[in-house]
């Protein structure tokens, strides 16, 4: 039991950062918006989070300057795109190509120190109950965040005035604007919002996963977590899943190597990716799923007529 | 408060086509000061020492060829694909996968020497880029799945699979357990240009010629016209009968090539034998080459040089300055930065106004929108 229960709490840690990054870029894409960058905004978040947490002595301010670190970044992407109409793709790309280089420079004193990690939450008398305790009341904060997170993204996309002009906006920008919405001022908070997601998951890679600063430890991520968006087909519980069955599959495969099975342990290493790979094409054997749901502006640039 | 406003230009500027990646790089050179000076290095000194020492001499010369080489073969492929709005962002497993399948002969087959051995080399690295890129374009036009996640995520694996080979099957067993294969025998090691002055082996031969074939290709020849076409109107490539699913295979088979031409060149040249890794991001900072040279052959190979230049500085400013070769990462995504924000000014002019002014102008548009 108890052994479950651990397997079932390592891969809550391992879907959450996935979970974050998907649901912030799920916002971005739903605003008709393709931001390539997320490996480079998670990264800055992670080496942010760290160096924040490392040198304040405050996991809690590393969280913080995680989130800020990616919303930041995520502005830069947001003034090309939008404002200067550049090549969404080029430009998400070089956003990670620059968050991976600037990550490395800025993480070179951090290497090899101890980091921060944040606490688990501990209620008395809940978090020891048996079983469900600590999978319910024992896990580290953003799980918690991570969840309603979910919910939220769903509530206000679905549910909200709002959220329905954001994804009005994603269809057809062009009729958006006709009927007077600010297209670009929402497309602006979709990416900061979707920024500092990433900037969240990346944070809680180096804060919470393994507590320390690794170059390139989001290792493909961000990736991932753009997959999940396509994979869920732009609805947010069903990222929640995707990135669920992406952690099982990731601690599996930790788990395997440990056991030893006589695998070579870089094919164990690459079935993540393998498997990204996989549920793309499955999905997208679909049609009508992915054209009913796919914002159908998304990627293409936008410049109001004045 | 400001804002900006693009104001779309009648016809492309031609001017600022020719200047903006002038531009581009008298910005990054400006940010790169800005970032020396908060690491506290003296940017002139930090610039002499990234910019200018690293070229000063022959055989440095020799080393910037070697660094170039796969990016413009890398990128020249790129532009292809880019142009045709096709986006293989693959190109790192590409070169992978060219190295390994290049490699099957000295390495299996070491004692088969002779003239032969070279050829068949890059051909087989050839194939294999090609094979590697045939995936995402299969799936791209069997089911349509999108071929920048499925491109990119066969590159850890790519990574992943030279990892395993010379750490376990294809391991020099007199190598003292290291991982990496036997080294090379003579005939499978390609030629240096000029031994005397430097190192600079025949792969920046097969880039200069790469990119001349790319030329003509892309400026002299139907498919040429076929690609730009589909790149900037599928529907109207339709019409003329142009096959899209044709097209993603022509991209990716071609750029596919080019990367694992490149991959087995790097091998068989610069390195001499397989080891865990064999790129230090070629496929990725030849995305940034491709955008830099405009995405046209010549403009690449002078692009090329550039960014290889940032390697090498990179290497320099570690060893002289104690900063992170990382710097030079910073540059290349900088400079791709700036290039596509100047891009912008190609097809617009750029309005700064204040946040009253809209107002003013209201009634006007009305008129104009009619």
């Amino acid at each position: 039991m108890d052994i479950t229960v651990n397997i079932l709490l390592t891969i809550a840690t391992a879907a959450t950062p996935l979970l974050i990054a998907a649901i912030g870029e799920l916002v971005v894409e739903r605003s008709g918006v393709l931001n390539l960058g997320v490996e480079g905004m998670m990264i800055m978040g992670a080496v942010g989070g760290f160096g924040a947490g490392y040198l304040t002595g405050s996991p809690w301010i590393g969280l913080l300057a995680a989130i800020a670190m990616g919303a930041l970044f995520s502005l830069l992407f947001a003034v090309m795109t939008l404002s200067l109409a550049t090549n969404q793709v080029a430009t998400g790309l070089s956003l990670t190509l620059l968050g991976l280089g600037l990550s490395g420079m800025m993480g070179t004193s951090f290497v090899g120190q101890p980091g921060q990690r944040l606490p688990n939450l501990d209620i008395p008398g809940l978090t020891s109950i048996p079983v469900v305790g600590r999978l319910l009341f024992g896990q580290d904060p953003i799980f918690y965040i991570s969840i309603a997170l979910t919910a939220a993204v769903a509530w206000f996309l679905f549910k909200t005035r709002t959220g329905l002009t954001l994804r009005s906006i994603g269809d057809s920008h062009t009729s958006a604007h006709a009927l007077g919405i600010k297209v670009i001022r929402y497309r602006y908070l979709a990416v900061i919002f979707g920024g500092a997601c990433a900037g969240l998951a990346g944070g809680h890679l180096s804060l919470v996963y393994t507590p320390q600063w690794v170059e390139n430890m989001t290792a493909g991520r961000g990736w991932i977590a753009l997959a999940l968006v396509v994979f869920a087909s732009w609805r947010p519980w069903r990222v929640l899943a995707g990135a669920y069955i992406f952690g099982a599959v990731w601690i599996g495969q930790l788990h395997a190597q440990a056991f030893g099975i006589p695998v070579p342990s870089q094919l164990l290493s690459s079935l993540p990716y393998l498997a990204t790979v996989v549920v793309l094409v499955l999905i997208s054997r679909n049609k009508r799923l992915t054209m009913m749901n796919t914002p159908a502006s998304l990627g293409q640039p936008f410049v109001p007529d004045r | 408060m400001m804002r900006l406003e693009l104001v779309k230009r009648p016809q492309r500027s031609a001017l600022f086509s020719a200047l903006s990646p002038f531009i581009a790089f008298l910005l990054t050179i400006i940010a790169g000061a800005i970032m020396f000076a908060l690491l506290g290095v003296n940017p002139l000194n930090a610039f002499r020492i990234y910019f200018i020492e690293p070229i000063s001499q022959v055989w440095q010369l020799h080393e910037l060829a070697i660094k170039a080489a796969p990016l413009i073969l890398i990128a020249v492929g790129l532009s292809v694909c880019y142009k045709a709005n096709i986006w293989n962002i693959g190109a790192e497993g590409q070169f992978i996968l060219g190295g390994i399948v290049g490699s099957m002969i000295p390495v299996l087959f070491p004692r088969f020497e002779g003239p032969l051995v070279l050829p068949l080399m890059l051909l087989l690295g050839m194939v294999g880029g090609a094979a590697y890129a045939a995936i995402p374009a299969l799936l791209k036009t069997r089911f349509g799945t999108n071929e920048i996640l499925t491109s990119l995520m066969l590159v850890y694996v790519a990574q992943l699979f030279l990892d395993w080979l010379v750490r376990g099957p294809w391991r020099d067993p007199q190598g003292h357990g290291f991982p990496q294969t036997v080294q090379f025998n003579d005939s499978a090691i390609l030629p240096e240009l000029m031994p005397d002055s430097g190192r600079a082996n025949w792969g920046f031969v097969f880039a200069l010629v790469a990119a001349g074939l790319i030329w003509i290709l892309m400026s002299r020849m139907l498919k040429g016209f076929e690609v730009r076409v589909l790149g900037s109107s599928p529907r109207a490539g339709r019409f003329a009968g142009f096959g899209l699913n044709r097209m993603v295979f022509f991209a990716f088979l071609l750029s596919g090539a080019l990367a694992g031409l490149a991959g087995i060149s790097e091998v068989s040249g610069a390195i001499g034998q397989l080891q865990p890794v064999i790129s230090p991001g070629y496929g990725f900072t030849a995305i940034i080459v491709a955008f830099l040279g405009r995405l046209n052959p010549l403009g690449i190979v002078a692009a090329g040089l550039v960014l290889a230049l940032t390697y090498l500085g990179g290497e320099a400013v570690q060893s002289a300055l104690g900063i992170s070769d990382k710097v030079a990462r910073v540059f290349q995504g900088m400079l791709l930065f700036f290039v596509l924000g100047c891009d912008t000014l190609i097809h617009y002019r750029i309005r700064l106004i204040g946040l009253a002014a809209p107002k003013l102008e209201a009634a006007p548009k009305l008129e104009e929108a009619r």
